[in-house]
């Protein structure tokens, strides 16, 4: 990494959709290549079911764990309703946004329509990429948990973070447990063809 | 993760606040560890209880903290390092036991970490501030900022506590606990050999007056003499000493700090900064001489003015013309977040913010955002329970809740919770309603399995012998759910039936509420009886044959 702020990424989603497996896998990917990390997550209520919402920087040296209002590099969002929290944290300058193209109702509330949700975030965002990550996962994969891993390959593959597929691969190593590895490596794979044939 | 809590010596790890405490106290050879559980502390306490035995440590789930804080100590007087944690709520609870505590000291390192959530992330009830603990039990306090210095500062908190014989509070929040950074590893040391043995000396354990005159004369002696360490001590520094700006200075603590360090980068900026980590006794000598020739000071701290108030004491000696900003500048409510401190920043310094914060938020404000409460789990037990009581109940009837996954029942689709205090509040509350209304009112009080033996016995029992008629209802999933299914007392067959009955409850029923008719019968009838009822609720929380 050249600059000398921290880069700095959100993770969004809904409580179960493993944000904090995510967070561990960017922030040893980021140790791996021999920079300062701080990350912040949160445990208990907050995950029954309810938004989640994780911080991670990387870069020569980071002091706050929060990124500040308007400070994100990159929005990654699981759930596409929940990547509209990521605007407080983004600005038309810098940030990037990837959405995973999935939308979980809530009991008792009107869905947010598609339209509305990426017509806001263009106001926010340099970037918004929407990638049905849990539909090809399912297709070519036959199972969609690995869709967080999905769009973090993307955003590694589309340089859309500073940390090249092969230490993402080293840090999916070491943060997984053997038995759902080869599932997740498949699907730094699958990234990898998608990126050079159908994804945006 | 484990395996890198675990790693040997000299080793860079990437840990979380809490996972750094434990790594602490394993450094500092601790040998003893009891816990409630509580986020944001739940970790200490969920990792000791898979690692603890390996590592050669005792480890339990207390009943409660109160009592987790007690076991700690005894293990302590017994001459072994003792680390007890707990959430803020805990230490309001343990505070009865605490302040005694403080008056006779313990002969070996012991010491208690309390971790405070501003914002209430994980918490109900309040956005409580344990500092105030620190002023009226004198218990020294550090307070670190990152994970390195959680680790850190728990290894000197042993030292100090063996040193000044008294038990040393670590207090953190939900960002420090839960913030991850690298950390480079200590050394864990063999485990001593040495036989605890609980050594009389009444004449330090025994609280009884007029002795306990003398213990707090020797307490306050205790304090003056750490007052004299904390002066000298290198987790109390200035920072950015020689930087241009001269006339306005900052003081902060824990997260607060790096928050500022963030703003001042991104104001790009220095001014002169005092970083408190050992918080109580506070280093005054140190603070004067830091006050004394500053036009303006920011104190950066969440919740109440705590360190602001203490400011102002010592600012009337030195500086009393000092322009003292912190609550003027900054929120009461809610954690700090480094925006915060940038416009604060701005404002004093008369610099432009780097980022046109009031215009983006206004903007964001504009924006319909997905409003998503926690939920109970798909196929949770309690489900059934929330239903089948919105039916039966009436308009009239008063249903309490406590602390626990049951809390979920505040929000659609039952929202049938009139009220929510702390652990076995409910079923006093209950009682008290019963009284004052003469019966008029049906009333009805969820409490979980895990806080039925936190604190609902001594509720309970006060229904039997000042005898009124609520129906309770216990929540029995088998574990200690909402904080990460953590194991409670009835695992080892304590049976909360046979509880209930032994504290003079007649009408007790035991049953799967999935079995709904009779549920309901049951609750039907329990509602017309005359003296106080239980059903205990069986069926276990999903997760529990995961486990």
């Amino acid at each position: 990494m050249q600059s000398q702020q921290p880069f700095n990424i959100i993770i969004l989603g809904t409580g179960g959709q493993g944000q904090i497996t995510l967070l561990q896998i960017l922030a040893k990917a980021a140790m791996t290549a021999g920079l300062d990390i701080k990350t912040s997550e949160l445990h208990g209520l907050s995950q029954r079911g309810g938004s989640v919402e994780v911080h991670i920087k990387f870069g020569k040296e980071v002091h706050s764990p929060l990124i500040k209002q308007g400070g994100a590099d990159l929005v990654i969002a699981q759930e596409i309703q929940e990547a509209l929290k990521g605007c407080y944290f983004s600005s038309k300058e810098k940030t990037n946004f990837i959405i995973n193209d999935l939308l979980i109702p809530i009991p008792g509330e009107k869905n947010i329509g598609k339209e509305y949700i990426l017509q806001t975030i263009k106001n926010f965002s340099k970037e918004t990429i929407l990638i049905p990550a849990q539909d090809i996962c399912q297709q070519k994969l036959g199972t969609s948990v690995t869709a967080g891993v999905f769009l973090i390959a993307f955003a590694s593959y589309k340089k859309l973070i500073p940390l090249e597929p092969e230490i993402i691969k080293k840090a999916l190593k070491q943060v997984l447990p053997q038995k759902y590895l080869k599932i997740n490596l498949d699907t730094l794979n699958l990234v990898r063809e998608e990126v050079d044939t159908n994804l945006p | 993760m484990e395996s890198d809590l675990l790693k040997t010596k000299n080793q860079k790890s990437l840990l979380l606040g809490n996972e750094a405490i434990i790594r602490g106290a394993l450094e500092s050879g601790v040998q003893f560890v009891s816990t409630y559980p509580g986020t944001p502390a739940s970790e200490i306490g969920n990792i000791f209880y898979r690692i603890a035995q390996k590592q050669g440590v005792y480890f339990e789930f207390s009943t409660n903290e109160k009592v987790a804080m007690e076991a700690a100590a005894g293990a302590s007087f017994s001459g072994l390092r003792s680390l007890v944690a707990m959430k803020n709520f805990g230490l309001n609870v343990a505070s009865d036991f605490l302040y005694p505590l403080l008056y006779t000291g313990v002969p070996k390192g012991m010491v208690i970490v309390v971790a405070d959530d501003p914002s209430c992330w994980s918490s109900a009830q309040s956005e409580d501030n344990s500092r105030w603990h620190d002023l009226k039990a004198k218990i020294p306090t550090l307070e670190p900022s990152t994970p390195q210095e959680c680790k850190d500062f728990v290894k000197i908190a042993f030292e100090l506590s063996e040193k000044f014989k008294t038990p040393v509070m670590i207090r953190e929040t939900t960002r420090v606990a839960h913030q991850s950074a690298p950390v480079i590893l200590g050394n864990i040391p063999k485990k001593s050999k040495k036989e605890a043995l609980f050594v009389k000396n009444p004449d330090m354990y025994s609280t009884m007056a007029p002795r306990v005159f003398k213990m707090k004369k020797e307490l306050l002696d205790k304090i003056k003499n750490i007052e004299k360490i904390v002066e000298k001590s290198p987790l109390n520094f200035v920072k950015n000493q020689n930087s241009k700006s001269k006339k306005i200075g900052a003081i902060a603590s824990g997260v607060s700090y790096l928050y500022l360090l963030e703003a001042l980068e991104n104001l790009n900026i220095k001014i002169p900064i005092l970083k408190l980590g050992f918080f109580y006794p506070l280093p005054e000598k140190k603070i004067k001489n830091f006050i004394k020739n500053l036009d303006q000071v920011l104190i950066i701290e969440e919740l109440e003015p705590f360190l602001e108030k203490e400011i102002e004491r010592l600012a009337k000696d030195v500086n009393p013309k000092l322009k003292i900003n912190g609550k003027n500048l900054l929120p009461e409510i809610g954690e700090l977040k480094p925006e915060y401190i940038i416009l604060a920043l701005s404002k004093i310094l008369k610099v432009k913010p780097d980022f046109d914060y009031q215009n983006h938020l206004k903007k964001v404000q504009e924006i319909n955002l997905p409003k998503r409460n926690p939920q109970l789990c798909p196929g949770c037990p309690y489900h059934i329970v929330f239903s089948t009581i919105k039916k039966l109940s009436s308009k009239n009837t008063v249903i309490g809740g406590e602390i626990g996954c049951y809390m979920l029942a505040t929000y659609p689709p039952y929202e049938i919770q009139d009220y929510l205090y702390c652990m076995g509040s409910d079923i006093s509350i209950a009682h008290g309603i019963k009284k004052a209304t003469k019966n008029k009112q049906k009333v009805i009080a969820f409490i979980g399995d895990s806080s039925f033996f936190h604190a609902g016995i001594p509720a309970l029992v006060n229904t039997v012998y000042n005898n009124s008629n609520p129906l309770i209802i216990i929540l029995n999933n088998s574990t200690t759910a909402m904080t990460g299914h953590q194991p409670y007392p009835g695992d080892v067959g304590i049976n909360i039936e046979n509880v209930v009955r032994a504290c003079g409850v007649k009408n007790v029923k035991t049953l799967d509420q999935t079995n709904i008719k009779e549920f309901e019968d049951t609750v039907k009838d329990f509602l017309e009886k005359d003296e106080v009822s239980v059903i205990i609720a069986t069926k276990p929380c999903i997760f529990v044959n995961k486990k």
